[in-house]
């Protein structure tokens, strides 16, 4: 639709507001209330503009360009003085007790406040009386409150409670002495908190981890990278300063996290920092560790590797290349998964139903579903940012109802208030409750078993075809009756599962739903989530089961050991990796030291995710290409550098011809057909703007030339990167890099994120070119989804149909409970619990049982309870979960000393002495 | 002189109750109007002019048929007395609301049935407690009888009317706020469109209407539109409760014919001024309306010549200004009202009230200086129409713009003597 701005026509969406309009033209209008995840609520009246009647209108009137909708032809005016005046007047406003403490602010220089008094000119105060101050609250670990500085813009209690669906937050008092903050002082429990260092446009909520080691956005040397944390895949951009990691923000990506990330993304951040890292090669002499030279750990790493029977244990947080290089070093027949065999199993399961169709839907996808189930993974602490997500897909109906009334989407409380508590449907079948719950239109909490029964029967019902499921009880029946109905009713069905729940029968069941849906036409969304970083990306390099890694080092046929990224001691009971690692030698690649590094003769110093290049795949199937933040020190480097070194020394062809990335990346693609795509992930590092590299210092960044002058006064020459297109300069093109490879958003006048507006093609879509990633799984869907290319790529075939064999019902045991994985956002994953703010979060270690089994056992909470089982026994408090099934425990995922054990698994528990 | 919302009401103070209410015709309009279509009920109101009392004037008819009816609109729809009557200076809806609660219960029986509405609720002022008690007596006896509750008077409707105390504020007499603290959240306003009748209470729609502009319903009902138009004696039909408060020899309440000149309210009805005091000027519809002076004396009072003298009609209820009181103390006061009121959700509303309320302070205890007025007209130009949320602060700002208009020498007085003349005597 046509729209005059200033006396320029645009062709503008019409389903936008004026307000995105204009931004997405890339003019300038300064703005506070609205967001473009959120919407508008017209609450700041900042973004005042000139509407005219026609074009004998002379005067117009005054509107907020947020909350007009546009209208065919509709003449407006940013520039016109008494709209300037007014915006100049809002700013004035908004400062009258806003501090002048910008100098000792964190917000300072990356403050969409101080952006918009400049942009609206206002200057010169004239409110005189004194400021209102407030009492600041304790927020927890993660954010600082200061509330004097607020401008009453409401964007924090929106995104908290409406968007995130944070309960203990809110809004309080009156007038110009609103307050944002807590009932009382104390953590804030939304797993989504974060977010307010980024919504909220000046300095109220800002971020304490980077406080503790402050240093401005202009002094911050940034790269894009890609979280740490989960198999999601959220681009981040990472900055660091005189050698640590600084702090984490969010790097927009229309597809999967869009404008908001969870807080473990945000904070996980630290483990680079942590006191555990190892920074140099270290070689285990009699009497303990020694550091060693970098060529001394070379040469004895390259005699170890050629030193008889070597096995490579690979990792799915490591990179592509880091494994592809540790495959190519032990040979494809000894390259195995630093996995449990039974999270190999699922993950093999996982890439084969991904690739058998329906293809893994991105997160936007999933937003934009009107129904969805989940089934089996307790996404808010497996795949954090999914759960915010589904809190949005749930919102689709009321939108939908919305238009249907003519109040366009943007408009956000009249779609609130329209829709109030009626939200789309969504169906939770996990073994425990979840944060997810309070929004759920039903849960079913069973054993992963029955809850795979209950996938079977929504995927019968949709599709006879598929397998019955015999003896389903009367209440589960009439449950898939529901479900299924809902799914066969909605426009874009969302169906999500994983490997949460370890299960594969789970995530089969959930299969067979997406491929029922598909078959009837829906335009499913079909999400497995997988655990870690790039789980998907190791398991399509097809490595070996680790259990038969570990036979073969009983059997006494391993000579070599090479652990590449990994603690096994976390993967698998310690009893088999203590038979693993007791091969005669044991060659560990980390970043930090763990219990496997520990027990390795020699450590190679690894470059954590913020000192590394690489490529992960993300459970969307989308590969990803992630940048050093800044050249590691000493002999720190990338492990499939360190391994192509290796591979050099022994005079091996891929060493030789290994001379960056990019090489790397291409064997790969040469390797695995499934993986050629990973080249287009991001430019290459022979890509030039203007001849030059693209700076991951900003224009501003001081200190340059005196940083490093107490060690030598004369500037050295900036390091070389020789593996991406980025340099660790301030100089380059004033042009805008790919998606790919932009370090961070920032244009004119827009210092802070919010300069994302700016990168966009239109407001809330993709980055220009194209957002960053390449999806590897889509053509394995072709069609509806019911035909998929043969595993080995070469031609469609149809898909498999329904093979799987449904689980009989759980049975409880007698004495004994099915022990299921219970995820923990803060303390499951292994590198995010070293940061020391996510440590004070997470929970201590327990097992919990649900209350009629304590009761049973006789057991009070916080009673110390024995837990045997096969694979490992430990004394632990007793946790009592509400809503945990009588004969099911959990223990927490990943943390703990019964960490190692694949779980579910059945085990005893027992009242300790 | 007729004076139908006031006729039933009772010399000595006590609430008609619903014997002497039926005895005096009472719930014939009701019974009447569950035998009318809903569309003919909206037509006559519509013929009768009548408009909202709340302050807005809207026309209520009018109101009434953007409400979706049939079967195929969204259940259940409301209806919504506004008694949260927070008006500085305004107590027109209590003198209905203490005196004929019965008359409140059937105009609304009347307008649900018009708009097809099942549900009802009256908000009223949480400190009306004699207001309270009188209505929560007159529920109950018009549900004993079946005039409320399911199938009102045989018609097979439903009508379930229940009484919410507010919990006190201004901004729960703004229509939206009021839906959003019938709702339990605050009482911000909500941005419209969309409108309540498309999406009002619990999103669904529904009708929020003054009291005393529901007591007219029964009336035009019995007595028809014609009757209703010829009461007002200007263009605006019907009569009109107005008030005055002030340094006025008899400060009161009285049901008049629309159009009723300003002079005879305060010469006749309320008196004249005190001995010893002059008049200086007025709000004429309560506190959010511009000053009128002694050359707008012959205004009548209804919606169309009160906006052309350049203030508002609002709720009819006058305060008057003496020359033995500082007209700044008293704008000071009512944007301190305002100031405090403010929801805090728009910025020109919640800073703008607050330093004009603090440059109000400054002059009245001597600290102001020349710039205040640049200061002043700039705030309330911020406030304007269309510049905020919602009307709060445009109201807010009226007796201000028109006093800095009207008594600029007395702001100007205080400055250069750098003291309030009234408070440290002249």
């Amino acid at each position: 639709m046509k729209i005059v701005v200033d006396k320029k026509e645009y062709e503008v969406d019409p389903r936008e507001n004026l307000l995105e309009a204009c931004l997405g033209r890339g003019l300038d209008l300064p703005y506070f209330c609205w967001h473009p995840a959120m919407g508008s609520v017209g609450a700041c009246r900042q973004c005042a503009v000139k509407v005219y009647r026609d074009e004998n209108d002379a005067r117009g009137r005054i509107v907020m360009a947020c909350m007009t909708p546009i209208t065919p032809n509709l003449l407006a005016s940013i520039d016109d003085a008494e709209a300037r005046e007014f915006r100049a007047g809002i700013v004035e406003g908004l400062m009258e007790s806003h501090p002048h403490d910008c100098p000792v602010c964190d917000e300072g220089g990356e403050c969409h406040l101080q952006d918009m008094t400049v942009m609206t000119g206002h200057n010169y105060r004239r409110f005189e009386f004194p400021k209102r101050t407030f009492h600041n609250q304790y927020l927890g670990p993660l954010l600082n409150h200061e509330m004097n500085r607020c401008i009453q813009c409401y964007r924090c209690t929106r995104f908290y409670t409406e968007y995130a669906g944070g309960k203990d937050f809110a809004v309080l008092k009156l007038r110009h002495l609103v307050y944002f903050g807590r009932a009382e002082a104390g953590v804030l429990e939304n797993e989504f908190s974060g977010n307010l260092v980024e919504v909220c446009p000046t300095g109220v909520f800002t971020d304490k981890t980077l406080k503790r080691h402050y240093t401005r956005k202009w002094d911050l040397q940034m790269a894009p990278t890609v979280c740490a944390h989960c198999a999601l895949g959220c681009n981040v951009t990472a900055g660091e300063r005189y050698g640590t990691l600084r702090r984490i923000v969010n790097r927009y990506n229309g597809q999967i996290n869009g404008y908001f990330l969870c807080d473990r993304g945000r904070f996980g951040y630290e483990h680079v920092n942590s006191p555990k890292r190892i920074r140099s090669a270290r070689a285990r002499r009699d009497a303990g560790a020694a550091e060693i030279p970098k060529a001394e750990a070379l040469d004895r790493f390259s005699s170890l590797a050629a030193g008889g029977k070597t096995l490579g244990i690979g990792s799915p947080r490591a990179s592509l290349e880091s494994n592809f290089a540790l495959r190519a070093l032990v040979g494809p027949e000894n390259f195995y998964a630093g996995v449990s065999d039974a999270s190999y199993d699922l993950l093999a399961a996982m890439l084969q139903v991904l690739r058998q169709g329906p293809a893994p839907a991105s997160l936007r996808q999933i937003e934009h579903g009107d129904a969805a189930l989940v089934l089996g993974e307790d996404v808010t602490n497996s795949a954090p940012r999914l759960a915010l997500t589904l809190r949005q897909t749930i919102r689709q109906a009321g939108l939908e109802q919305a238009e249907k009334m003519r109040v366009p989407r943007w408009q956000d409380h009249a779609v609130r208030e329209l829709a109030q508590k009626d939200h789309g449907p969504l169906f939770i079948a996990t073994p425990y409750p979840t944060r997810l719950d309070d929004v759920a239109t039903e849960t079913y909490r069973a054993a992963p078993d029955d809850i795979a029964r209950l996938g079977f029967a929504v995927a019968h019902l949709l599709d006879p075809a598929s397998p019955a499921v015999p003896d389903l009880a009367e209440p589960l029946r009439a449950l898939a009756g529901r479900i299924a109905d809902t799914l066969q009713a909605a426009a874009r069905p969302v169906v999500v599962s994983g490997t949460g729940a370890g299960s594969a029968a789970v995530l089969r069941a959930a299969a067979d739903v997406a491929r029922a849906l598909a078959k009837a036409g829906k335009p499913v969304a079909f999400s497995l989530q997988a655990e870690e970083r790039n789980s998907l990306g190791f398991a399509m390099m097809e490595p070996k089961p680790l259990g038969r890694a570990v036979d073969a080092a009983r059997a006494g046929e391993v000579q070599t050991v090479i652990v590449l990224e990994n603690d096994l001691y976390r993967r698998a009971p310690a009893a088999a990796i203590d038979a693993l690692l007791a091969a005669p030698h044991v060659v560990a690649l980390d970043a930090l030291e763990t219990r496997t590094t520990a027990k390795a003769e020699l450590v190679i110093p690894a470059a954590p995710f913020a000192e590394a290049d690489g490529t992960v795949v993300s459970s969307e199937g989308r590969a990803q290409r992630f940048f050093r933040v800044y050249p590691p020190a000493g002999g720190v480097q990338d492990s499939w550098r360190w391994l192509a070194d290796v591979l050099g020394l022994l005079a091996r062809p891929e060493g030789l011809a290994w001379k960056d990335l990019d090489d790397v990346v291409e064997a790969v693609a040469r390797a695995f057909p499934s993986l050629a795509r990973i080249r287009d992930a991001a430019p290459g590092a022979g890509f030039r703007i203007a001849g030059a590299k693209i700076p991951r210092e900003p224009h501003r960044y001081s200190g340059r030339t005196s940083m490093l002058a107490n060690i030598q006064v004369s500037e050295p020459k900036p390091p070389e990167d020789p593996d991406s297109a980025l340099s660790y300069t301030m100089e380059g093109a004033p042009v805008e890099p790919p998606a790919a490879l932009l370090p961070f958003f920032w244009t004119g006048g827009w210092n802070s994120i919010q300069a994302v507006n700016k990168f966009q093609e239109e407001i809330a879509g993709p980055l220009r070119g194209g957002d960053a990633g390449v999806r590897l799984l889509d053509q394995a869907a072709g069609g509806a989804g019911t035909l998929a290319r043969a595993p080995d790529g070469s031609a469609s075939v149809p898909v498999a149909g329904y093979l799987d064999s449904v689980p009989a019902p759980f049975a409880p045991r007698r004495g004994e409970w099915l022990i299921v994985p219970r995820h923990h956002i803060f303390g499951s994953e292994e590198l995010s619990a070293e940061a020391p703010a996510i440590a004070e979060l997470s929970p201590q270690p327990y097992v919990a049982l649900g209350p009629s089994d304590a009761a049973a056992l006789g057991a009070a909470p916080g009673a110390v309870v024995n837990v045997k089982s096969e694979a490992g026994s430990a004394s632990l408090p007793l946790r009592v979960e509400p809503g945990l099934p009588a004969g099911l425990a959990a223990l927490p995922a990943g943390l703990g000393p019964l960490a190692g054990i694949p779980l579910p698994v059945w085990g005893r528990i027992e009242l300790g002495r | 002189m007729e004076t139908p919302l006031t006729a039933k009401i009772r010399p000595d103070g006590e609430m008609i109750d619903l014997a002497a209410y039926e005895r005096a015709g009472g719930y014939q309009a009701a019974r009447k109007a569950m035998r009318m279509a809903p569309a003919e009920i909206t037509e006559l109101v519509k013929k009768s002019t009548l408009r909202g009392r709340g302050g807005a004037g809207f026309p209520t008819g009018q109101k009434w048929s953007f409400v979706p009816l049939g079967p195929a609109a969204p259940r259940p729809k409301y209806l919504i007395a506004n008694a949260d009557e927070m008006e500085p200076g305004t107590f027109k809806d209590r003198v209905l609301l203490e005196g004929d609660p019965h008359e409140l219960i059937e105009g609304m029986i009347v307008a649900a049935r018009a708009i097809e509405a099942e549900r009802g609720y009256i908000f009223l002022r949480g400190e009306y407690t004699d207001a309270a008690a009188r209505l929560s007596r007159a529920l109950a006896e018009a549900s004993a009888k079946g005039y409320l509750g399911r199938n009102v008077f045989g018609s097979g409707a439903d009508f379930d009317l229940r009484l919410h105390l507010s919990g006190g504020r201004y901004m729960c007499g703004e229509e939206t706020g009021l839906l959003n603290a019938l709702e339990g959240k605050r009482a911000n306003p909500r941005a419209k469109p969309p409108f309540p009748q498309v999406s009002g209470l619990f999103g669904k729609p529904s009708i929020v209407q003054n009291v005393e502009t529901l007591c007219n319903l029964p009336h035009i009902l019995d007595k028809g539109a014609d009757w209703f138009v010829k009461l007002g004696l200007t263009g605006d039909g019907g009569t009109k409760l107005y008030g005055a408060s002030g340094k006025v020899k008899k400060p009161g309440c009285w049901e008049l014919p629309m159009g009723t000149p300003l002079r005879e309210l305060l010469e006749r009805y309320a008196g004249g001024m005190r001995d010893g005091v002059r008049f200086r000027g007025v709000l004429p519809g309560g506190a959010s309306t511009d000053f009128l002076t002694a050359d707008h004396l012959d205004v009548p009072m209804d919606f169309t010549a009160v906006a052309k003298a350049g203030s508002r009609l609002g709720t009819g209820t006058m305060i008057v200004l003496d020359d033995k009181t500082c007209p700044v103390g008293m704008v000071h006061n009512l944007e301190h009202f305002f100031a405090q009121e403010s929801c805090g959700w728009c910025t020109p509303c919640w800073s703008g009230l607050h330093w004009a309320e603090e440059i109000l302070w400054a002059i009245e205890s001597g600290r102001g200086t020349p710039a205040d007025f640049d200061r002043l007209d700039h705030v309330t130009k911020m406030c304007g129409p269309g510049n905020t949320f919602c009307a709060l602060a445009p109201g807010a700002v009226e007796p201000l713009q028109s006093a800095l208009k009207y008594f600029r020498e007395d702001f100007e007085r205080h400055i250069r003597e750098k003291r309030c003349p009234w408070r440290n005597g002249q």
